[in-house]
């Protein structure tokens, strides 16, 4: 039996800042995890990627990581996508600093 | 002090207008990540987990209180307001926009600083003993010859396109601050008959497969330097590995084809270049030792230092351990540490890098120095001066009496910032420098020095460190491995690996019975803790770290090249 697919959601670097950010739904790529579209199928995972990769202006780096389905929405499996979604954890000067989506 | 010549700032500002065309044109969508990001590499601009970062290059690690200005002014308004000092001597800004680095790149060449050649598989920024031109147990001045190496490397046509990056570091002293050993090409200033020279080592180098450099000329003649040097090159170029990046630096040419093999063509190739280098280069060297000449040194009485170092015990314990033997009379040699109790290593505020130049203007002759181990140093101070200097660095939180001792951590940036990282090492290295802060123990523990790198490309200096902490991704959890008896210095050596890593709660306390293990088994407080790892070996520590000895249930994992 195949395993079951893992949650995933497009995520990239933007091109101007290097900020993390999150592809949406309807196509707007958001800072914030919570706003992100949560893919549950394969296929449709990689035609979301695709659609990421074509977009050369906007980002840089697009991949596919791995969430679990929270209370708020999509929460990151992997530690480095914890941190990518909240800043540097030495001390608060990242995305957290002054931000709600956290 | 040494400053660029004319050819050096209209090369600067034209690969900066370069780079600015190249900037646009990515911002409008003409060119791809793919094409960009070698040209973006080539002027230190990489992409990190959070932002941009630059990285400039420090020239080994000397800089002037403009510079030091001029770095502060950059973080400001470009940057959050603070700057990284890494172990390559370079400095790192964390935050930048894509938009905004040309401009920062002109302000930086407007004080003869850039991020040429601090990335991509070229000779990178080369690096020296950070108290050159002023350590007592000095030859020579490892500046001019570092210098005429970066004239000589910079742009040069055949090595651009190396197989991997390439790096070189000098010492001019008998004791090795510039770690050597763990370069590509190591060069040791020294002397035979009366005539200068250099001892000539090859192949060390950290990441995923340490290895301790190999002499490979025990004495090269101060004139056959570059010559010598291009042989090493040529002869990598035409061995080295390209095939596999994880094989084709210099030091596993050296392992794979031995050291005898490798200088008897370095020696070939050698004979046949050196009649190509007509002498303009020594020529070029004696400018450049003259720019370099010491500042002149004044007499004064030494009264307030011995006042202060008699009645102020915080002075006093600051002297004990950041200033270092000078070699002109009644001088001193500052170490700043980067290394508050908590902080970040290697971080420095804007206004803590203004006090930084404001001092070195005042006090110093005008001159700063970047160590590898993330510290700021003054190298000429009048020892008349320190009580007022240390008085300044205390109110800018710059007073912290810790080098050299526990909390005086080298760290990568980690998993914080680092694109590569598998784990986190700024942190593990502000909880050790808190604990044992708290503990008020480190005094008392002595001459120490932990390393920590997020990955296996070792860019803490783990393998080197006396104790050194690895993280690692295991199942995707944070996990640290300990090594141990690592040595940084002419008697390099890699650390040996203590046993199963820690996870990120465990690590602390795990180097709090390594240390107390260690305060146990020293014969008296002179003995440091290396001495008492060669002493012991590995046994007596690797019970401190692991009291459940009888069969533990899990079995250690093998480090693998890919941990992740
Ligand atoms: C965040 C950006 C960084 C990236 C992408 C990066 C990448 C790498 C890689 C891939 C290696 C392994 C090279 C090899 O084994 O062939 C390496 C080694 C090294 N890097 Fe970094 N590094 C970064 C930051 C730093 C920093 C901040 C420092 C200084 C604190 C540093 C200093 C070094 C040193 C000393 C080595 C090992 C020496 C050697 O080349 O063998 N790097 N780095
Ligand atoms: S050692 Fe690894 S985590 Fe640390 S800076 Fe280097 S590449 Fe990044």
């Amino acid at each position: 039996m195949p395993s079951p697919f893992t949650p995933k959601i497009v995520t990239a670097s933007d091109l101007l800042d290097g900020d993390v950010i999150y592809q949406t739904e309807d196509d707007r790529w958001s800072r914030n995890l919570t706003d992100a579209e949560v893919i549950t199928d394969e296929a449709h995972s990689q035609i979301r990627l695709l659609d990421a990769e074509r977009q050369n202006i906007a980002l840089v780096g697009a991949y596919l990581a791995d969430v679990n389905i929270g209370a708020n929405g999509p929460e990151p499996v992997h530690f480095r996508e914890d941190f990518r979604r909240t800043g540097p954890s030495n001390y608060s000067h990242g995305k957290q600093e002054g931000a709600s989506n956290v | 002090m040494y400053k660029y010549n004319e050819f050096d700032t209209a090369f600067l500002n034209e690969r900066n207008a370069q780079f600015r065309a190249q900037v646009e044109r990515r911002i409008d969508g003409s060119l791809t990540e793919d094409e960009f990001k070698p040209l973006r590499l080539m002027n230190g601009l990489y992409l990190q987990l959070h932002a941009y970062m630059l990285r400039v290059a420090i020239p080994y690690g000397t800089l002037n209180s403009a510079q030091m200005r001029a770095l502060a002014e950059i973080s400001e308004k470009w940057d959050k307001g603070y700057g990284h000092f890494t172990t390559r001597q370079n400095i790192q800004y964390n935050w930048p926009k894509l938009r905004d680095v040309p401009d920062m790149l002109d302000a930086l060449a407007k004080v003869g600083l850039h991020a040429i050649q601090t990335s991509g598989n070229t000779i990178r920024n080369v690096t020296a003993d950070h108290f050159a031109g002023a350590a007592a147990d000095e030859i020579a001045d490892p500046r001019p010859v570092a210098e005429l190496v970066r004239q000589w490397s910079t742009d040069h046509p055949d090595f651009q396109f190396l197989g991997r990056k390439f790096k070189i570091a000098v010492t001019g002293s008998s004791s090795d601050r510039a770690v050597i050993k763990a370069h590509d090409i190591g060069l040791r200033i020294a002397e035979r008959d009366g005539k200068a020279g250099f001892e000539v080592i090859v192949g060390g180098g950290l990441g995923r497969t340490p290895m301790i450099g190999k002499t490979i000329r025990d004495f090269l003649p101060k004139p056959d330097l570059l010559p010598y040097l291009e042989a090493v090159l040529n002869v990598y170029n035409l061995l080295g590995r390209r095939d596999n990046k994880y094989k084709a630096r210099i030091k596993i040419t050296v392992h794979e084809n031995g050291i005898d093999k490798i200088r008897s063509l370095v020696e070939e190739q050698f004979l046949l270049i050196r009649p190509t280098f007509s002498g303009v280069d020594q020529d070029m060297l004696r400018d450049i030792e003259t720019a370099f000449a010491a500042p002149t040194w004044q007499q004064k009485p030494l009264t307030a230092y011995e006042d202060a170092y008699r009645v102020d015990p915080v002075f006093r314990s600051w002297a004990d351990t950041n200033l270092s033997a000078h070699n002109a009379d009644g001088y001193a040699i500052v170490t700043i540490s980067l290394k508050a109790h908590g902080a970040t290593p290697g971080d420095a505020t804007a206004d803590q890098m203004r006090l930084m130049a404001d001092l070195a203007e005042r006090y110093g002759h005008n001159e700063l120095r970047i160590s590898h181990e993330q510290n700021v140093i003054l190298p000429h101070v009048h020892k008349s001066d320190l009580p007022l200097i240390h008085a300044e660095l205390q109110r800018a939180d710059l007073g912290t009496a810790n080098i050299g001792l526990i909390s005086d951590i080298i760290a990568c940036p980690g998993m914080d910032y680092c694109a590569l990282a598998t784990a986190r090492s700024i942190p593990v290295a502000q909880e050790i420098a808190t604990r044992f802060d708290e503990l008020k123990l480190e005094h008392d523990i002595g001459a120490l020095k932990i390393k920590i790198s997020g990955c296996i490309n070792a860019c803490g200096h783990h393998h080197i460190a006396h104790i050194g902490i690895l993280g690692l991704d295991r199942a995707g959890v944070e996990n640290y491995q300990i090594t141990l008896g690592g040595d940084a210095t002419m008697t390099a050596a890699i650390g040996q690996r203590a046993g199963p890593g820690f996870s990120a709660d465990d690590i602390v306390p795990a180097i709090e019975r390594l240390v107390y293990a260690y305060l146990d088994l020293r014969t008296d407080p002179s003995e440091e803790f290396l001495q008492t790892y060669g002493r012991l070996g590995l046994a007596p520590f690797k019970s401190a770290l692991y009291p459940e000895v009888q069969a533990p249930k899990v079995r250690a994992p093998e480090v693998s090249a890919n941990a992740a």
